[in-house]
């Protein structure tokens, strides 16, 4: 006799899309949290929601005339949401031809009440357990390389008020750090002057993909700026094909991958090997999207070619690798599929005290939190540490718990995936 | 059809095991009439909680964990795509990118990982696959055991 065939209630689970609700996209990640990671304290520190489709509102805050006029005019035309930008859509080939859809996404906001980006954001905070997450724009990712210096300075100051005055204010568990228009240092120093006491911005940002010399004169006075305040300088790795050592490389995937760990290796050998640490011991130093696995890399190279050229390196006092051991690092897009490569990685750098969490959701290579939870090798304590309180730590944060039960959000989401 | 036998652990290290993997003796389920799934080329449920996507390909039918080996995402509820070939054309040069025309893919939502719906094996390294669930069509029914 066969076993008899039950017919018990089925849910159907949707296909996920564009439009698919945050909590829904990320609903194994909340299972994740209920199972294993629901009473941590969890900080993101680099994440993107998604304020293209909030240009407009950005472009309206654009404080010279002339460019707030050039940029809604775009904006209703061919430039839609990429007004001013230097981004290339063509080149923009994240989504793998769509088969990655959260970047850009639209999802139902009708009814909630709140700024679109706000419910947007909590939804992904809660769906994933953070505490807190720190947005920056995924959009100006790019634009230390955009030829006209003065859309630069347009938009992050337009961009700043932004999320200083619209975004942040809506929510406690989102905070942000200032977009610096780097090829513009007395405007950088502006911003730090205008924002740097906001309680909701934690920090400064410089988008790595550029072209300057960060150990430059015409920074020192911004560096002092930014000591002064007590809050971190990080810089944010990008992308960019049409760099000309990049414009050998067919596919989106490997000037990817190459790119990103570029800019910030150049940017951290040029400040090291200046010997910047000496003259801004305090200054907290955060290098963010590059990964992991070219820190040793780094450390090694640095260290050997000190060691036998001291007299081009006459400021350091220590070797490349102590200095980078006091730095700060977040963790996507972590290499993982060498376990024992990871770990001696880790400890190259600390990573117990310097590693911080950062989701990079919702672009294409995001990591949920599982991604520190499950590693075989660290310590309970270490987890707790990069998942959260080396954040705490570094950009003074309460650690009194601000998101609802992982258990809770899987009960309200809409629950069609 | 798969067997829906143990799979060798994954070389993925950040995989979270399906509820389905340990657990009480497995439950039949009919899911849907079977020229349902035919027309639809996929169906995720959920069952009391174990999440499953059932698969019509080439005459055959396949049952996968919605649990992708990555990071744990919702792997059946992506796109399917044909599976991308490079081409080659005489003398080794490179004939561009193409669809193949027989193999399709499940496509990872959560980060794009890819996944031949027969096989469950990623295109690049086999030893990163889907979970396979037992499934049989019984009196036009497909039926899983969950
Ligand atoms: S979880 Fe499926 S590709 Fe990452």
């Amino acid at each position: 006799m066969t076993d008899p065939i039950t017919r018990p209630s089925i849910r159907n689970l949707e296909p996920i899309h564009s439009r698919s609700d945050t909590r829904d996209v990320l609903s194994h990640a909340t299972k994740q949290a209920a199972k294993s990671y629901d009473d941590y304290f969890i900080v993101d520190i680099d994440a993107h929601v998604s304020e293209d489709q909030f240009w407009s509102e950005v472009l309206e805050l654009v404080d010279n005339d002339v460019w707030r006029q050039i940029g809604q005019d775009q904006n209703r035309g061919f430039g839609g949401n990429n007004a001013l930008l230097n981004i290339t859509p063509g080149l923009s080939q994240q989504s793998v031809g769509g088969r990655i859809g959260h970047q850009g996404r639209r999802e139902p906001v009708e009814g909630v009440e709140g700024h679109p980006f706000v419910i947007s954001a909590r939804r992904g905070m809660d769906a994933l357990g953070l505490d807190y997450q720190v947005v920056f724009p995924s959009a100006m990712l790019l634009l230390g390389m955009h030829p006209q210096d003065e859309v630069e300075v347009a938009l992050a100051r337009a961009f700043n008020r932004w999320m200083t005055e619209v975004t942040l204010p809506q929510d406690d568990r989102l905070k942000g750090m200032i977009y610096l228009p780097y090829n513009t240092p007395e405007a950088c120093e502006e911003m730090v002057e205008r924002f740097g006491a906001d309680d909701n911005i934690i920090g400064f940002t410089v988008c790595s993909t550029r072209n300057n010399a960060i150990h430059s004169d015409v920074y020192m006075k911004l560096y002092a700026m930014i000591e002064e305040t007590g809050k971190p300088l990080a810089f944010h790795s990008g992308y960019h094909w049409g760099d000309p050592s990049f414009a050998q490389l067919n596919r989106f995937l490997s000037m990817h991958a190459l790119s990103f760990t570029h800019y910030n290796q150049i940017h951290v050998t040029n400040w090291l090997i200046n010997a910047m640490p000496e003259r801004f011991p305090k200054l907290k130093m955060v290098w963010v999207e590059s990964g992991l696995a070219w820190i040793p890399f780094l450390m090694q190279r640095l260290d050997h070619e000190v060691l036998l050229r001291p007299s081009e390196a006459p400021g350091l006092k220590r070797l490349p690798s102590e200095y980078m051991k006091e730095m700060f690092y977040t963790t996507q897009p972590m290499e993982r599929t060498n376990m024992k490569l990871l770990q001696a990685t880790m400890e190259s750098f600390n990573s117990e005290t310097q590693l911080l969490y950062s989701s990079d959701w919702p672009h294409w290579d995001w990591d949920a939190p599982s991604t520190i939870t499950e590693l075989p090798f660290l310590s309970e304590q270490a987890k707790r540490n990069i998942l959260g309180l080396n954040a705490a730590r570094v950009f003074n944060l309460d650690t009194t718990r601000k998101k609802p039960a992982a258990a809770q959000v899987l009960q309200d989401r809409p629950g069609v995936s | 059809m798969n067997d829906g036998s143990p799979l060798a652990p994954e070389t993925m290290p950040d995989i979270v095991q399906p509820e389905t993997a340990t657990g009480p003796a497995l439950q039949d389920v009919a899911i849907a009439r079977l020229e349902d799934l035919q027309e639809k080329e996929r169906i995720v449920v959920d069952i009391d909680g174990k999440e499953v996507g059932v698969y019509f390909l080439n005459g055959e039918v396949r049952a996968w964990v919605n649990m992708c080996p990555h990071q744990g995402g919702p792997v059946c509820q992506g796109k399917i795509m044909p599976r991308t070939l490079q081409l080659v054309r005489e003398g080794m040069k490179s004939g561009g990118l193409g669809f193949s025309e027989t193999e399709r893919h499940i496509v990872c939502p959560w980060h794009g990982m890819e996944f031949d719906i027969l096989t469950g094996r990623h295109p690049s390294n086999q030893e990163v696959r889907l979970r396979g669930v037992p499934v049989r069509v019984v009196d036009g029914e497909v039926v899983v055991s969950v």
